[in-house]
């Protein structure tokens, strides 16, 4: 044991299925599995959260102590992460998150989402041959380690639709069984029906960047939307309230019942069942395997008085936020750590995050665009210059991002934009911050960042958690390829804004180095990657550790690289996916892999 | 393969009791929807009243300050009237002072990155008694033996402005980094919910035009383009809901 080394560790009865982590991949697999008839155990080390006692509409919309505080996220004295650019570089911790802002407690980062709820393109599926095929092998920036996901969209389709359905996502199809449907994303792979419930309504921006990107050629379609337009009741029996555009969504929790949530969709059913319980505040420090370091035999927990508790389980989930399923894979000695080096080892490998850029838009007076009264996915997308819906001849790059208007909020603390050159105080800023809050707007790309060699995760040699445990080290930058994508869709994203009627335009493309700083996105993914070959992947494309049967790791670590979308639609269909995998083959024969090495 | 709730729950406290684990647990072993009536967590309201954080003189030192970067003006009232000190002394005298929940083990290196962050060992309570410091010794020097309040606002506003610009730092005071401090909690004080201690009758917020914590609005979402016209309301409600109290 590690800390305090004089106390025994306790061991407490078996349980068919021990679930590491309570957020979205925890309770629909926790659910999945109760179903089953499994007894399942749940740890999460962050305390238990609700709508009524945490997220109280007195005192939910809370900009100082939720937004810029950052209550519902964990705290960086619990865990945090080392960061670095570059290999030869010393990584510092994080001391306060900036970049990105993981969840903690029951819900996860389910719980302080915006809801942007997509799926992924299906040449983002098969992006290595695809790109292959279609333009050669010079198209790939250099020491890249892109590939393929082992899964096609279409084995992934019913379980993004099966997610959708229990969140009650809003949004409009753009391709039914193959046919193009008006006012959807012509780009999207066939769906096999439309979403549950119908999109949320445009604010001022979105009706002015729907009409200038018309005109310019885009086909717009309302933002798929977590945040939901109208009352609906899921498969489980679970009823969400309409939106109210509050504008307090993105690092809030929902006081409304609107946004899906573990808590607005899962958990209501999971937590009364017969087979499941949770235990809060409990984190798990390693999984346990056998003497022939074949099978995992349980955990070991901390709960928070310290004591360490052995919990055995049958079948091990991991199911907590990308970095922490990593590391704890690296902890526990599950799949080969990797090594940048010689190239070898699977877990810590192809982490990637998300390019995303500005254009800001300075209007005149005429203008009222009210962000404040928003939601976290409220907006119109264009994918003309996401994946590979454009022709990336001669571009250099690979890779590509969505375009979109976003009215999510206009909170006073974060959100007073004032053109370049205003000074930050004095009455010249007064003046200028309450000309521009009003009528600002602004366009946003989202980024695909494609994997690369020396971009990746292991154990930082010098920094410790408060347990005494090596931090997680991230070595990462944006790499050129990143850049000129950034700079080509950033481009496109101009001409919109002008057409919009900006006085002002300021475009801000992403440009390396990573900076820990500023808010960016919390997509972070990979390092426990999915595929199709053990000696480039972790778990297999149920997401089944290849070398470790019993234990399945969820989340977006699965992501051998990252697209131009938000990770949680895809997140959500990946762990019914492994679920199904899980009830109808692996229980059939326990203990044993799914695909054959 | 499952068992009865109250069996099963039985059957772990049982275990937990022969072990000798009793406890004020704060870890919680949950079946069913644990549910408490009016188990909400409200923030502490900051009330005026004396320093808590500050000596007489830092207090004076800030209200000055915020004062100038957020000045009286025809737009309406500065950073002092609206409780910006008292947000930032309050929040000082709180866990923000300490850097509660931030990583601040070592080792602290003397030259990270600029992308790296915040590396500093010293909490941002002692960096304001540093700064303060710093500062009082800098104007005692350079305007013959003055304090900080007794600066006119022209000389206030051109030392803000050197602090901003580099153009002061020493080894011993390192005022941009300072002002930016300064600057940031100034901002969030005078732009936060009052029930912290500034944005004193929401004198940010109309600034702006922000309508607070209205919940719902759909009836804005119903008319795009449309000027909102109805007064801001905050987590306290509005100055006229609370006779006597402060929002």
């Amino acid at each position: 044991m590690e800390p305090g080394g004089a106390q025994l560790m306790r061991r407490l009865p078996r349980k068919d299925a021990v679930i590491i982590g309570l957020g979205w991949t925890g309770a629909i697999m926790g659910h999945e599995l109760c179903q089953a008839g499994l007894e399942v155990v749940a740890l999460e080390r962050g305390p238990w959260r609700d709508t009524a006692s945490d997220f109280n509409i007195g005192t939910a919309p809370d900009e100082l102590r939720y937004g810029i505080r950052g209550e519902l996220f964990l705290n960086n004295s619990q865990d945090s992460v080392t960061a670095r650019n570059k290999m030869d570089q010393v990584a510092l911790p994080i001391r306060k998150w900036g970049s990105f802002l993981p969840g903690n407690g029951v819900g996860g980062s389910g719980v302080h989402w915006n809801g942007h709820t997509w799926r992924f393109l299906p040449s983002d599926f098969n992006i290595l041959s695809h790109y292959r095929e279609r333009y050669g092998e010079g198209i790939f920036p250099e020491n890249h380690s892109i590939q393929d996901w082992g899964i096609s969209y279409d084995e992934l389709e019913p379980y993004y639709d099966k997610f959708e359905y229990l969140a009650g996502i809003s949004g409009q199809a753009g391709n039914i069984n193959g046919e193009i449907q008006p006012g959807g994303n012509p780009f999207e792979g066939r769906r096999q029906r439309g979403y549950p419930t119908p999109p949320l309504k445009g604010q001022h921006a979105q009706d002015l960047f729907s009409k200038a990107a018309t005109e310019l050629g885009f086909k717009p379609f309302p933002m798929p939307s977590a945040n939901i337009s109208q009352a609906y009741t899921n498969p489980l029996g679970v009823t969400l309230a309409p939106c109210t555009y509050c504008g307090f969504c993105e690092r809030f929790g929902c006081a409304n019942y609107s946004k899906a949530s573990p808590q607005t969709t899962v958990l209501p059913v999971l937590m009364r069942h017969p087979g499941f319980e949770a235990r809060t505040q409990c984190e798990v420090v390693r999984v346990l395997k056998s003497s022939d370091g074949k099978t995992a035999t349980g955990v070991v927990y901390i709960d928070a008085q310290g004591q360490e508790w052995e919990q055995p389980a049958d079948l091990v989930i991991m199911a907590a936020y990308q970095l922490w399923n990593v590391r704890l894979m690296l902890y526990s000695g599950i799949g080969k750590p990797y090594d940048p080096s010689t190239g070898e080892g699977v877990v810590g490998r192809n982490y990637a995050y998300q390019a995303n850029s500005s254009v800001n838009g300075f209007f005149d007076n005429t203008h009222a665009f009210n962000h404040w009264a928003g939601a976290g996915s409220l907006g119109i997308t264009a994918d003309e210059y996401n994946g590979d819906n454009f022709d990336h001849t001669g571009l250099n790059f690979v890779g590509g991002a969505n375009i979109n208007c976003t009215s999510f909020h206009a909170r006073p603390i974060s959100a007073r934009p004032i053109p370049p050159g205003t000074p930050r105080w004095g009455s010249a800023w007064k003046k200028a911050t309450r000309e521009a809050y009003n009528t600002f707007a602004n366009v946003g790309s989202q980024g695909s960042v494609m994997s690369f060699r020396d971009n990746y995760l292991d154990l930082d040699p010098t920094y410790k958690d408060r347990l005494g445990r090596p931090l997680l080290r991230m070595t990462f930058d944006f790499k050129p390829n990143e850049e000129r994508m950034s700079a080509y869709v950033t481009e496109k994203m101009v001409p919109i804004m002008r057409a919009m009627g900006a006085k002002q335009i300021v475009a801000n493309p992403k440009k390396g180095p990573w900076n820990v700083v500023p808010y960016q996105t919390t997509h972070n993914t990979g390092g426990a990657v999915m595929g199709d070959n053990p000696r480039t992947s972790a778990v297999n494309k149920y997401l089944q550790v290849w070398d470790m049967p019993n234990v399945f790791v969820l989340g977006a670590s699965a992501f051998p690289q990252n697209a131009g979308y938000n990770p949680t639609g895809t997140v959500g269909a990946l762990t019914y996916l492994a679920a199904d995998a899980i009830v109808s083959q692996y229980l059939k024969n326990p203990g044993q892999p799914l695909v054959q090495a | 393969m499952t068992t009865p709730r109250g069996s099963r729950r039985r059957f772990l406290f049982a275990t937990t009791a022969l072990m000798g684990v009793v406890g004020t647990a704060t870890a919680r072993t949950i079946e069913g929807l644990p549910w408490t009536s009016n188990e909400v967590y409200p923030p502490a309201e900051a009330r005026p009243g004396p320093w808590r954080f500050f000596t007489p003189e830092e207090g004076a030192a800030i209200e000055a300050i915020v004062d100038r970067l957020v000045p009286v003006d025809e737009l309406g009232p500065g950073g002092k009237e609206s409780g910006c000190a008292v947000f930032i002394d309050r929040q000082l005298a709180g866990p923000y002072g300490r850097c509660e929940g931030m990583y601040m083990q070592g080792p602290f290196p003397t030259n990270p990155l600029p992308t790296q962050g915040f590396q500093s060992s010293v909490t941002f309570a002692e960096a304001y008694r540093r700064g303060l410091a710093g500062l009082a010794a800098h104007v005692a020097r350079n305007f013959g033996g003055k304090k900080v309040p007794q600066l006119s606002g022209e000389e206030l506003d051109r030392l803000l402005t050197s602090m901003e610009k580099r153009e002061i730092n020493t080894p011993e005071f390192n005022a941009s980094s300072f002002f930016d401090l300064v600057h940031n909690n100034t901002m969030e004080g005078f732009f936060a919910d009052p029930i912290y201690g500034g944005n004193k009758d929401m004198a940010g917020w109309k600034l702006l035009g922000f309508p607070g914590t209205r919940y719902d609005f759909r009836d804005v979402i119903a008319r795009p383009n449309t000027r909102y016209t109805l007064p801001p309301v905050s987590l306290l409600g509005r100055p006229e809901w609370n006779p006597g109290g402060r929002s």
